[in-house]
Protein backbone atom coordinates (compact mmCIF):
# COMPACT_ATOMS: atom_id res chain seq x y z
CA UNK A 1 0.00 0.00 0.00
CA UNK A 2 1.91 2.89 -1.48
CA UNK A 3 -0.92 5.23 0.17
CA UNK A 4 -0.32 4.45 3.68
CA UNK A 5 3.56 4.19 3.36
CA UNK A 6 3.65 8.03 1.87
CA UNK A 7 1.10 8.86 4.54
CA UNK A 8 3.32 7.43 7.58
CA UNK A 9 6.72 9.46 6.17
CA UNK A 10 5.24 12.65 6.07
CA UNK A 11 3.39 12.20 9.51
CA UNK A 12 6.54 11.59 10.99
CA UNK A 13 8.66 14.10 8.94
CA UNK A 14 5.67 16.94 9.86
CA UNK A 15 5.59 15.82 13.70
CA UNK A 16 9.67 15.99 14.20
CA UNK A 17 9.58 19.56 12.00
CA UNK A 18 7.00 20.77 14.24
CA UNK A 19 8.30 20.20 17.01
CA UNK A 20 11.75 20.57 16.53
CA UNK A 21 10.94 24.44 15.25
CA UNK A 22 9.92 26.47 18.49
CA UNK A 23 12.04 24.40 20.43
CA UNK A 24 15.17 25.19 18.10
CA UNK A 25 13.96 29.05 18.72
CA UNK A 26 14.87 28.79 22.42
CA UNK A 27 18.03 27.14 21.33
CA UNK A 28 19.30 30.57 19.62
CA UNK A 29 17.72 32.46 22.01
CA UNK A 30 19.73 30.79 25.18
CA UNK A 31 22.61 30.40 23.00
CA UNK A 32 22.92 26.68 22.95
CA UNK A 33 23.42 25.68 19.35
CA UNK A 34 26.26 23.91 20.01
CA UNK A 35 24.79 22.46 23.24
CA UNK A 36 21.93 20.84 20.87
CA UNK A 37 24.75 19.53 18.73
CA UNK A 38 26.28 17.28 21.84
CA UNK A 39 23.16 16.23 22.77
CA UNK A 40 22.08 14.74 19.23
CA UNK A 41 25.38 12.96 18.77
CA UNK A 42 25.42 11.50 22.55
CA UNK A 43 22.31 10.22 21.03
CA UNK A 44 24.69 7.72 18.84
CA UNK A 45 26.19 6.55 22.74
CA UNK A 46 22.08 5.65 23.57
CA UNK A 47 21.76 3.48 20.26
CA UNK A 48 24.83 1.34 21.63
CA UNK A 49 23.17 1.46 24.91
CA UNK A 50 20.17 0.68 24.20
CA UNK A 51 21.62 -2.60 22.05
CA UNK A 52 23.71 -4.15 25.07
CA UNK A 53 20.82 -3.33 27.82
CA UNK A 54 18.17 -4.35 25.08
CA UNK A 55 16.20 -1.77 25.23
CA UNK A 56 13.63 0.45 22.63
CA UNK A 57 16.56 2.90 20.56
CA UNK A 58 14.21 5.72 22.13
CA UNK A 59 14.81 4.83 25.70
CA UNK A 60 18.67 4.47 25.65
CA UNK A 61 18.71 7.26 23.17
CA UNK A 62 16.05 9.79 25.48
CA UNK A 63 18.91 8.30 28.83
CA UNK A 64 21.87 8.97 26.93
CA UNK A 65 20.82 12.39 26.05
CA UNK A 66 19.65 13.31 29.51
CA UNK A 67 23.06 12.27 30.58
CA UNK A 68 24.86 14.11 28.40
CA UNK A 69 22.91 16.56 29.06
CA UNK A 70 23.26 16.85 32.90
CA UNK A 71 26.65 16.24 32.97
CA UNK A 72 27.30 19.71 30.50
CA UNK A 73 24.80 21.46 32.64
CA UNK A 74 26.58 21.12 35.89
CA UNK A 75 30.07 20.73 34.69
CA UNK A 76 32.05 24.10 35.45
CA UNK A 77 35.65 24.54 35.00
CA UNK A 78 38.44 26.62 35.74
CA UNK A 79 40.09 26.03 32.91
CA UNK A 80 38.06 25.47 29.99
CA UNK A 81 35.17 27.20 28.19
CA UNK A 82 32.02 26.30 28.29
CA UNK A 83 32.73 26.05 24.18
CA UNK A 84 35.29 23.77 24.89
CA UNK A 85 33.98 21.58 26.79
CA UNK A 86 30.63 21.33 24.48
CA UNK A 87 33.18 20.49 21.70
CA UNK A 88 34.82 17.90 23.49
CA UNK A 89 32.10 16.00 24.72
CA UNK A 90 30.25 16.53 21.30
CA UNK A 91 33.02 14.94 19.74
CA UNK A 92 33.74 12.21 21.95
CA UNK A 93 30.61 11.31 21.94
CA UNK A 94 30.00 10.78 18.72
CA UNK A 95 33.47 8.67 18.48
CA UNK A 96 32.68 6.92 21.47
CA UNK A 97 29.11 5.81 19.93
CA UNK A 98 30.71 4.78 16.78
CA UNK A 99 32.68 2.90 18.36
CA UNK A 100 30.74 0.82 20.94
CA UNK A 101 27.73 0.22 18.04
CA UNK A 102 30.52 -1.06 15.88
CA UNK A 103 32.03 -3.51 18.76
CA UNK A 104 28.55 -4.18 20.56
CA UNK A 105 26.11 -4.52 17.51
CA UNK A 106 28.36 -6.07 15.28
CA UNK A 107 27.55 -6.25 11.83
CA UNK A 108 23.94 -6.53 11.71
CA UNK A 109 23.88 -2.85 12.91
CA UNK A 110 23.20 -0.33 10.32
CA UNK A 111 24.92 2.69 11.53
CA UNK A 112 23.77 4.80 8.35
CA UNK A 113 20.33 4.44 9.68
CA UNK A 114 21.32 6.37 13.17
CA UNK A 115 23.63 8.99 12.06
CA UNK A 116 21.41 10.03 8.63
CA UNK A 117 18.03 8.82 10.38
CA UNK A 118 16.05 6.31 8.22
CA UNK A 119 12.45 7.68 7.79
CA UNK A 120 11.69 5.35 4.74
CA UNK A 121 11.70 2.75 7.41
CA UNK A 122 9.54 3.70 9.99
CA UNK A 123 6.18 1.80 11.21
CA UNK A 124 2.85 3.08 12.52
CA UNK A 125 4.66 2.69 15.98
CA UNK A 126 7.27 5.30 15.01
CA UNK A 127 4.49 7.59 13.83
CA UNK A 128 3.39 7.24 17.38
CA UNK A 129 6.57 7.42 19.06
CA UNK A 130 7.52 10.84 16.98
CA UNK A 131 4.14 12.51 17.99
CA UNK A 132 3.80 11.56 21.37
CA UNK A 133 7.37 12.75 21.78
CA UNK A 134 6.68 16.11 19.80
CA UNK A 135 3.37 16.95 22.06
CA UNK A 136 5.00 16.06 24.31
CA UNK A 137 7.74 18.92 23.77
CA UNK A 138 5.29 21.24 22.38
CA UNK A 139 3.08 20.65 25.76
CA UNK A 140 6.34 21.17 28.08
CA UNK A 141 7.06 24.30 25.93
CA UNK A 142 3.79 26.00 26.39
CA UNK A 143 3.41 25.05 29.56
CA UNK A 144 6.31 27.44 30.73
CA UNK A 145 6.44 29.81 27.84
CA UNK A 146 6.23 32.95 30.03
CA UNK A 147 8.82 31.80 32.03
CA UNK A 148 11.11 29.98 29.33
CA UNK A 149 11.26 33.51 27.54
CA UNK A 150 12.52 35.63 30.91
CA UNK A 151 14.80 33.10 31.63
CA UNK A 152 16.14 33.56 28.27
CA UNK A 153 15.96 36.99 28.00
CA UNK A 154 17.55 38.29 30.99
CA UNK A 155 18.96 35.70 33.83
CA UNK A 156 18.71 38.19 36.49
CA UNK A 157 15.19 39.72 35.53
CA UNK A 158 13.76 36.09 35.97
CA UNK A 159 15.71 35.72 39.62
CA UNK A 160 14.26 39.21 40.90
CA UNK A 161 10.68 37.67 39.60
CA UNK A 162 11.12 35.25 41.91
CA UNK A 163 11.52 32.61 38.84
CA UNK A 164 14.00 29.82 38.79
CA UNK A 165 15.89 30.05 35.57
CA UNK A 166 18.16 27.04 36.28
CA UNK A 167 14.52 25.01 36.50
CA UNK A 168 13.59 26.16 33.26
CA UNK A 169 16.75 25.44 32.12
CA UNK A 170 16.39 21.74 32.83
CA UNK A 171 12.84 21.05 32.04
CA UNK A 172 14.07 22.59 28.53
CA UNK A 173 16.71 20.39 28.49
CA UNK A 174 14.30 17.56 28.86
CA UNK A 175 12.65 18.50 25.77
CA UNK A 176 15.52 18.84 24.05
CA UNK A 177 16.02 15.23 24.94
CA UNK A 178 12.99 13.99 23.81
CA UNK A 179 13.30 15.70 20.25
CA UNK A 180 16.63 14.23 19.78
CA UNK A 181 15.48 10.46 21.01
CA UNK A 182 12.17 10.65 18.72
CA UNK A 183 13.38 12.42 15.83
CA UNK A 184 17.00 10.25 15.55
CA UNK A 185 14.57 7.75 13.12
CA UNK A 186 13.60 10.56 10.89
CA UNK A 187 17.20 12.86 10.30
CA UNK A 188 19.58 11.01 12.69
CA UNK A 189 21.92 12.33 14.88
CA UNK A 190 23.92 14.19 12.68
CA UNK A 191 21.33 16.58 11.48
CA UNK A 192 18.89 16.97 14.47
CA UNK A 193 20.31 20.17 15.17
CA UNK A 194 20.32 21.41 11.71
CA UNK A 195 16.24 20.81 11.91
CA UNK A 196 16.10 22.73 14.90
CA UNK A 197 18.15 25.71 13.94
CA UNK A 198 17.65 26.57 10.00
CA UNK A 199 13.80 27.00 10.34
CA UNK A 200 14.45 28.82 13.45
CA UNK A 201 16.90 31.23 11.99
CA UNK A 202 14.70 31.52 8.80
CA UNK A 203 11.78 32.63 11.00
CA UNK A 204 14.18 35.50 12.28
CA UNK A 205 14.11 37.90 9.51
CA UNK A 206 10.03 38.35 9.69
CA UNK A 207 9.67 37.66 12.90
CA UNK A 208 8.73 40.89 15.88
CA UNK A 209 7.80 39.12 19.03
CA UNK A 210 8.97 35.78 19.73
CA UNK A 211 5.71 34.34 19.48
CA UNK A 212 5.46 34.90 15.59
CA UNK A 213 9.10 33.64 15.50
CA UNK A 214 8.13 30.16 16.72
CA UNK A 215 5.13 30.07 14.33
CA UNK A 216 6.81 31.16 11.77
CA UNK A 217 9.90 28.60 12.34
CA UNK A 218 7.31 25.67 12.70
CA UNK A 219 5.62 26.53 9.00
CA UNK A 220 9.39 26.69 7.79
CA UNK A 221 10.21 23.69 9.58
CA UNK A 222 6.68 22.00 7.84
CA UNK A 223 7.32 23.46 4.27
CA UNK A 224 11.07 21.91 4.62
CA UNK A 225 9.62 18.71 5.25
CA UNK A 226 7.08 18.36 2.95
CA UNK A 227 9.82 19.72 0.14
CA UNK A 228 12.84 17.57 1.63
CA UNK A 229 10.30 14.66 1.23
CA UNK A 230 9.13 15.16 -2.14
CA UNK A 231 12.56 15.99 -3.51
CA UNK A 232 13.83 12.58 -1.33
CA UNK A 233 11.07 10.61 -3.32
CA UNK A 234 11.81 12.40 -6.82
CA UNK A 235 15.57 12.31 -7.14
CA UNK A 236 16.26 9.15 -4.98
CA UNK A 237 18.62 11.43 -2.65
CA UNK A 238 18.51 10.37 1.16
CA UNK A 239 15.81 11.58 3.29
CA UNK A 240 17.13 13.15 6.15
CA UNK A 241 19.38 15.82 4.55
CA UNK A 242 16.86 16.45 1.57
CA UNK A 243 15.08 17.72 4.46
CA UNK A 244 17.67 19.88 5.79
CA UNK A 245 18.98 21.45 2.52
CA UNK A 246 14.95 22.26 2.02
CA UNK A 247 15.17 23.87 5.05
CA UNK A 248 18.51 25.82 3.80
CA UNK A 249 16.59 26.93 0.66
CA UNK A 250 13.58 28.25 2.87
CA UNK A 251 16.35 30.11 4.75
CA UNK A 252 18.13 31.75 2.17
CA UNK A 253 14.73 32.32 0.45
CA UNK A 254 13.12 34.42 3.52
CA UNK A 255 16.82 36.07 3.76
CA UNK A 256 16.93 37.60 0.36
CA UNK A 257 12.90 38.33 1.08
CA UNK A 258 13.74 40.28 3.96
CA UNK A 259 16.36 42.22 2.18
CA UNK A 260 14.70 43.30 -0.70
CA UNK A 261 11.54 44.32 1.73
CA UNK A 262 13.61 46.51 3.88
CA UNK A 263 15.01 47.78 0.32
CA UNK A 264 11.34 48.47 -1.00
CA UNK A 265 10.12 50.55 2.21
CA UNK A 266 13.29 52.75 2.76
CA UNK A 267 12.99 53.26 -1.38
CA UNK A 268 9.81 54.12 -0.74
CA UNK A 269 9.91 56.09 2.37
CA UNK A 270 12.44 58.06 0.28
CA UNK A 271 10.28 58.86 -2.03
CA UNK A 272 7.86 59.93 0.49
CA UNK A 273 10.51 62.37 1.40
CA UNK A 274 11.18 63.57 -1.51
CA UNK A 275 7.37 64.47 -1.98
CA UNK A 276 7.37 65.96 0.90
CA UNK A 277 9.77 68.35 0.77
CA UNK A 278 9.43 69.04 -2.78
CA UNK B 1 8.49 52.32 61.08
CA UNK B 2 6.55 49.62 59.98
CA UNK B 3 7.72 45.90 59.18
CA UNK B 4 10.96 45.35 56.91
CA UNK B 5 10.48 44.58 53.20
CA UNK B 6 14.15 43.09 53.30
CA UNK B 7 16.99 42.62 55.70
CA UNK B 8 20.20 41.28 55.66
CA UNK B 9 22.70 39.86 58.72
CA UNK B 10 26.15 39.61 58.98
CA UNK B 11 25.78 39.42 55.01
CA UNK B 12 29.10 37.46 53.80
CA UNK B 13 30.22 36.68 50.27
CA UNK B 14 33.48 35.22 49.17
CA UNK B 15 33.82 35.03 45.29
CA UNK B 16 37.04 33.05 43.47
CA UNK B 17 38.62 33.20 46.58
CA UNK B 18 38.49 36.86 47.31
CA UNK B 19 36.15 38.50 50.20
CA UNK B 20 33.64 40.88 48.38
CA UNK B 21 30.77 41.27 51.11
CA UNK B 22 31.51 40.97 54.47
CA UNK B 23 29.21 41.40 57.55
CA UNK B 24 27.07 43.05 55.94
CA UNK B 25 24.10 44.24 57.75
CA UNK B 26 21.04 46.02 55.85
CA UNK B 27 17.62 46.84 55.94
CA UNK B 28 15.12 48.66 54.09
CA UNK B 29 11.44 49.73 55.03
CA UNK B 30 8.10 50.19 53.28
CA UNK B 31 8.25 53.50 51.08
CA UNK B 32 12.08 54.43 51.92
CA UNK B 33 14.65 55.22 49.04
CA UNK B 34 18.64 54.26 50.23
CA UNK B 35 21.20 54.39 48.08
CA UNK B 36 24.26 52.53 48.03
CA UNK B 37 27.99 54.25 47.16
CA UNK B 38 31.06 52.85 47.18
CA UNK B 39 34.07 52.71 45.20
CA UNK B 40 35.69 50.36 42.90
CA UNK B 41 35.02 46.49 43.63
CA UNK B 42 33.31 47.17 46.67
CA UNK B 43 30.54 44.53 46.25
CA UNK B 44 27.69 46.98 45.24
CA UNK B 45 26.50 45.17 42.31
CA UNK B 46 27.10 42.02 43.95
CA UNK B 47 24.82 43.01 47.16
CA UNK B 48 22.15 43.61 45.33
CA UNK B 49 22.64 39.79 43.15
CA UNK B 50 22.68 38.35 46.64
CA UNK B 51 19.34 40.22 47.57
CA UNK B 52 17.69 39.20 43.98
CA UNK B 53 19.03 35.76 44.19
CA UNK B 54 21.48 35.94 41.77
CA UNK B 55 24.19 35.52 43.78
CA UNK B 56 24.38 32.85 47.01
CA UNK B 57 26.04 34.30 50.42
CA UNK B 58 28.59 31.91 51.66
CA UNK B 59 27.32 33.28 55.32
CA UNK B 60 24.90 34.98 56.81
CA UNK B 61 21.06 35.51 56.41
CA UNK B 62 18.31 37.02 54.25
CA UNK B 63 15.40 37.45 55.40
CA UNK B 64 12.62 39.14 53.06
CA UNK B 65 8.74 39.47 53.41
CA UNK B 66 7.01 36.52 52.10
CA UNK B 67 5.73 37.23 48.59
CA UNK B 68 7.13 40.51 48.30
CA UNK B 69 6.91 41.41 45.49
CA UNK B 70 10.42 43.19 43.66
CA UNK B 71 11.00 45.29 40.75
CA UNK B 72 14.38 44.89 39.44
CA UNK B 73 16.18 47.61 36.71
CA UNK B 74 19.37 45.85 35.68
CA UNK B 75 22.30 47.68 34.16
CA UNK B 76 21.65 46.85 30.81
CA UNK B 77 19.86 43.42 29.23
CA UNK B 78 21.81 40.48 28.18
CA UNK B 79 19.59 40.27 25.45
CA UNK B 80 20.30 37.77 22.12
CA UNK B 81 20.01 39.32 18.78
CA UNK B 82 17.68 36.56 17.63
CA UNK B 83 14.84 36.94 19.78
CA UNK B 84 12.87 39.23 18.53
CA UNK B 85 11.29 41.36 21.26
CA UNK B 86 8.93 44.46 20.73
CA UNK B 87 8.36 47.18 23.66
CA UNK B 88 4.71 46.21 23.79
CA UNK B 89 5.78 42.50 23.87
CA UNK B 90 8.65 42.96 26.84
CA UNK B 91 5.86 44.71 28.78
CA UNK B 92 3.35 42.43 28.46
CA UNK B 93 5.88 39.59 29.65
CA UNK B 94 5.81 41.80 33.26
CA UNK B 95 2.16 40.47 33.33
CA UNK B 96 -0.65 43.03 35.73
CA UNK B 97 -3.26 44.52 33.14
CA UNK B 98 -3.74 46.44 30.41
CA UNK B 99 -5.14 49.39 32.40
CA UNK B 100 -2.12 49.58 34.49
CA UNK B 101 0.23 48.58 31.84
CA UNK B 102 -1.06 51.82 29.29
CA UNK B 103 -0.68 53.83 32.24
CA UNK B 104 2.99 53.51 32.73
CA UNK B 105 3.07 53.74 29.73
CA UNK B 106 1.94 56.97 29.04
CA UNK B 107 3.60 58.36 32.60
CA UNK B 108 6.86 57.26 31.31
CA UNK B 109 6.31 58.86 28.14
CA UNK B 110 7.09 55.76 25.83
CA UNK B 111 4.10 55.40 24.06
CA UNK B 112 5.67 56.30 20.76
CA UNK B 113 8.56 53.24 20.80
CA UNK B 114 5.85 50.81 21.70
CA UNK B 115 5.95 48.98 18.30
CA UNK B 116 9.92 48.97 18.04
CA UNK B 117 12.58 46.48 18.63
CA UNK B 118 14.43 46.69 22.61
CA UNK B 119 17.69 46.10 20.74
CA UNK B 120 17.15 49.09 18.23
CA UNK B 121 16.46 51.61 21.58
CA UNK B 122 18.73 54.17 22.65
CA UNK B 123 19.96 53.84 25.96
CA UNK B 124 17.90 56.59 27.80
CA UNK B 125 14.57 54.79 25.93
CA UNK B 126 15.88 51.10 27.19
CA UNK B 127 16.25 52.15 30.42
CA UNK B 128 12.60 53.83 30.91
CA UNK B 129 11.34 50.68 29.38
CA UNK B 130 13.57 48.75 31.77
CA UNK B 131 12.15 51.27 34.35
CA UNK B 132 8.05 50.14 33.07
CA UNK B 133 8.42 46.67 33.01
CA UNK B 134 10.01 46.41 36.49
CA UNK B 135 7.13 48.84 37.99
CA UNK B 136 4.17 47.39 35.92
CA UNK B 137 3.97 44.71 38.15
CA UNK B 138 3.46 47.22 41.27
CA UNK B 139 6.43 46.23 43.24
CA UNK B 140 7.13 46.93 46.62
CA UNK B 141 10.56 47.07 46.54
CA UNK B 142 12.04 48.55 43.46
CA UNK B 143 16.11 47.42 43.05
CA UNK B 144 18.09 49.82 40.46
CA UNK B 145 21.59 48.47 39.44
CA UNK B 146 23.51 51.91 38.60
CA UNK B 147 20.24 52.20 36.25
CA UNK B 148 21.41 55.23 35.01
CA UNK B 149 25.11 54.18 33.31
CA UNK B 150 26.16 55.35 30.03
CA UNK B 151 23.05 58.36 30.24
CA UNK B 152 24.55 61.87 29.60
CA UNK B 153 23.90 63.80 32.27
CA UNK B 154 20.85 65.94 31.58
CA UNK B 155 19.38 62.08 30.80
CA UNK B 156 20.69 61.00 34.30
CA UNK B 157 18.83 63.70 36.34
CA UNK B 158 15.91 63.45 34.59
CA UNK B 159 15.92 59.57 34.83
CA UNK B 160 16.29 60.44 38.74
CA UNK B 161 13.43 62.90 39.00
CA UNK B 162 11.43 60.37 36.88
CA UNK B 163 12.00 57.70 39.51
CA UNK B 164 11.38 60.20 42.36
CA UNK B 165 7.80 61.22 41.27
CA UNK B 166 6.88 57.26 39.95
CA UNK B 167 7.98 56.62 43.95
CA UNK B 168 5.71 59.21 45.21
CA UNK B 169 3.09 58.01 42.88
CA UNK B 170 3.32 54.43 44.03
CA UNK B 171 4.94 53.97 47.26
CA UNK B 172 7.51 51.66 46.36
CA UNK B 173 10.80 51.78 48.83
CA UNK B 174 13.37 52.09 46.06
CA UNK B 175 16.83 50.60 46.38
CA UNK B 176 19.52 51.60 44.25
CA UNK B 177 23.43 51.28 43.81
CA UNK B 178 25.04 54.64 42.22
CA UNK B 179 28.24 56.72 41.80
CA UNK B 180 25.63 59.59 40.34
CA UNK B 181 26.31 61.08 44.13
CA UNK B 182 25.41 64.94 44.32
CA UNK B 183 22.18 63.68 42.49
CA UNK B 184 21.43 60.46 43.90
CA UNK B 185 22.06 62.01 47.55
CA UNK B 186 19.49 64.68 47.29
CA UNK B 187 16.68 62.14 46.22
CA UNK B 188 17.99 59.56 49.16
CA UNK B 189 16.07 59.20 52.66
CA UNK B 190 19.46 57.02 53.86
CA UNK B 191 22.82 56.26 52.13
CA UNK B 192 24.79 53.56 52.78
CA UNK B 193 28.69 53.36 52.04
CA UNK B 194 30.02 50.08 51.27
CA UNK B 195 33.28 49.23 50.77
CA UNK B 196 32.81 45.15 51.60
CA UNK B 197 31.40 46.43 54.76
CA UNK B 198 28.85 49.19 55.39
CA UNK B 199 31.45 52.01 56.43
CA UNK B 200 28.92 54.69 57.42
CA UNK B 201 25.16 55.10 56.77
CA UNK B 202 22.56 58.03 57.40
CA UNK B 203 20.98 60.64 56.48
CA UNK B 204 22.97 62.32 52.51
CA UNK B 205 24.18 65.17 55.23
CA UNK B 206 25.26 62.89 58.19
CA UNK B 207 26.98 60.35 55.50
CA UNK B 208 28.61 62.96 53.47
CA UNK B 209 29.96 64.69 56.53
CA UNK B 210 31.08 61.43 58.49
CA UNK B 211 34.94 60.50 58.11
CA UNK B 212 34.37 57.22 57.27
CA UNK B 213 33.40 58.39 53.91
CA UNK B 214 35.37 61.31 53.27
CA UNK B 215 37.99 58.70 54.16
CA UNK B 216 36.95 56.84 50.88
CA UNK B 217 35.56 59.32 48.80
CA UNK B 218 37.82 62.51 50.22
CA UNK B 219 37.16 65.74 50.45
CA UNK B 220 34.95 67.17 47.65
CA UNK B 221 32.13 69.67 47.36
CA UNK B 222 29.07 67.85 48.81
CA UNK B 223 30.61 64.55 47.29
CA UNK B 224 30.53 65.41 43.76
CA UNK B 225 33.72 65.90 43.43
CA UNK B 226 34.98 63.11 46.04
CA UNK B 227 33.25 60.58 43.69
CA UNK B 228 36.84 61.01 41.97
CA UNK B 229 39.13 60.53 44.35
CA UNK B 230 39.06 57.70 46.70
CA UNK B 231 41.86 55.10 47.35
CA UNK B 232 41.07 51.73 45.90
CA UNK B 233 41.69 49.50 49.22
CA UNK B 234 40.79 51.86 52.00
CA UNK B 235 41.92 50.90 55.34
CA UNK B 236 40.71 53.17 58.39
CA UNK B 237 44.27 54.00 58.94
CA UNK B 238 45.09 57.95 58.95
CA UNK B 239 48.19 57.60 57.68
CA UNK B 240 47.33 56.20 54.03
CA UNK B 241 44.78 58.87 53.78
CA UNK B 242 47.44 61.19 51.63
CA UNK B 243 48.19 58.45 49.99
CA UNK B 244 46.09 59.77 46.90
CA UNK B 245 43.47 57.88 45.79
CA UNK B 246 43.80 57.01 41.72
CA UNK B 247 40.39 56.00 40.81
CA UNK B 248 38.33 57.87 38.21
CA UNK B 249 35.33 57.96 36.85
CA UNK B 250 35.81 56.01 33.93
CA UNK B 251 37.41 52.83 35.61
CA UNK B 252 34.22 52.83 38.10
CA UNK B 253 32.23 52.62 34.58
CA UNK B 254 34.44 49.12 33.83
CA UNK B 255 33.74 47.86 37.28
CA UNK B 256 29.84 48.19 36.03
CA UNK B 257 30.78 46.07 33.18
CA UNK B 258 33.24 43.19 34.63
CA UNK B 259 29.86 42.59 37.53
CA UNK B 260 27.28 42.54 34.93
CA UNK B 261 28.73 39.24 33.69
Amino acid sequence: MPDEFVLRVVLAALGVALAAAPLGCFVLWRRMVYFGDTVSHAALLGVALALVLSLPVVLGVLLMALMVAAIILTAESRLHHVDTLLGVAAHSALALGLVAVALLGGAEVDLMRYLLGDILAVGWNDVAVIWGGAILCLGLLIWRWRRLLIASLDRDLALARGLKPRREAALFTLALAVLVAVAIKVVGALLISALLIIPAAAARPMAATPERMALLAALAAAASALLGLFASFRFDAPTGPSIVVAALLVLVMSGLGAAIFRRLRTATEGIQTIENSG
Amino acid sequence: MSEKLIETRNLGLVRDGRTVLDGVNFSIHPGEIVTIVGPNGSGKSSFLKCLIGALKPTSGKITQRRGLPIGYVPQRLDLDRTLPMQVARFLRLAGGDAKGRLAMVTRLGIGNILDRQLGELSGGQLQRVLLAHALVGAPELLILDEAAQGLDQPAVASFYTLIETVRREIGCAVLMVSHDLHVVMSASDRVICLNRHVCCEGTPTVVSAAPEYRQLFGYGTEGALALYRHEHDHRHDPARETGGGHLDRHEDQQEGHSDAG
